[in-house]
């Protein structure tokens, strides 16, 4: 059953239908809830997602790693996809049997923030860049992130288990 | 931040949370301490249950400052989570990290 929020668009196009397919023979749930993209609305979107991730049963642990990758990914979108801020985010939430998965979308310029270079790490704290922390602590905290560009958007999906 | 000055240590308590909505804030208080003034500075992290790369950010800039003119820093009572994600950005390479308040005072006094 795919239950869409209130307010929420369906994504608009064919691009999701497939991962619905998946969705739907897993039993899942997937909900969508558009967000302004304002670094104001984290606390929103984090508690939009935890509001499904606390009964899917995802462990406190793994919570915390969620809502610290929610809150850099949605920064930085934030801060890079739209050209003249603000645009709009689309949270997707899709719990399965064996994992819970959130995409971000949006329809900034397209930008795919796993292909930015990792900072390094050796530096000394004079030399350390103060960017590229956020994306690094995603891709650390989460189980599998991937991005992908499908109908003018920008796709970040994020997978996690529950421990 | 709950801040008390001992023997030339100013003993800096961290909020629950540092991340995008506050790090500004926290940021102003520490560059107020450094203008007037603090050298040694302790912060206690052990109230911090969540901190997000804003906050990395604030520590990084804090320890630059004080790297310039001569002074310390020790970070105290780190939860789990923070230290987790202090490591995963090569921070606990950066800065001096003690057990509680106590060892961080003893750390820099």
């Amino acid at each position: 059953m795919t239950d869409v929020d209130e307010g929420a668009t369906a994504g608009g196009g064919s691009e999701p239908d497939e991962r619905r397919a998946e969705a739907q023979e897993n039993r899942a749930e997937t909900v969508e809830r558009r967000f302004a993209a304002s670094a104001e609305q984290v606390p929103a979107i984090v508690a939009f997602v935890m509001e499904h991730a606390e009964p899917w049963g995802v462990h406190q642990r793994r919570r915390m790693q969620l809502q610290l990758a929610l809150e850099e990914a949605v920064v930085n979108i934030c801060d890079y996809a739209y050209e003249t801020p603000p645009g709009e985010i689309v949270m997707r939430v899709e719990p399965s049997t064996t994992r819970f998965a959130v995409e971000l979308v949006d329809e900034g310029v397209p930008f795919d923030p796993l292909a930015v270079e990792e900072p390094d790490l050796r530096s000394e704290a004079r030399e350390r860049p103060v960017g590229g922390l956020g994306i690094l602590l995603v891709r650390r905290v989460i189980d599998e992130v991937t991005y992908r560009r499908a109908g003018g958007r920008n796709i970040l999906r994020l997978v996690i288990g529950r421990t | 931040m709950d801040v008390e000055v001992a023997g030339g240590v100013t003993v800096v308590t961290m909020p629950e949370r540092i991340d995008t909505h506050n790090a500004a804030d926290v940021q102003t208080e520490f560059d107020e301490l450094l203008s007037g003034g603090a050298r040694t500075i302790v912060a206690d992290l052990s109230p911090t249950e969540y901190i997000s790369s804003a906050g990395l950010r604030v520590f990084l800039a804090v320890l630059k400052a004080l790297e310039k003119n001569g002074g310390r820093m020790v970070l105290c009572g780190m939860t789990t989570f923070v230290a987790d994600v202090f490591d995963i950005a090569g921070f606990l390479q950066l800065f001096t990290v003690a057990a509680d308040r106590d060892a961080g005072v003893a750390a820099v006094s």
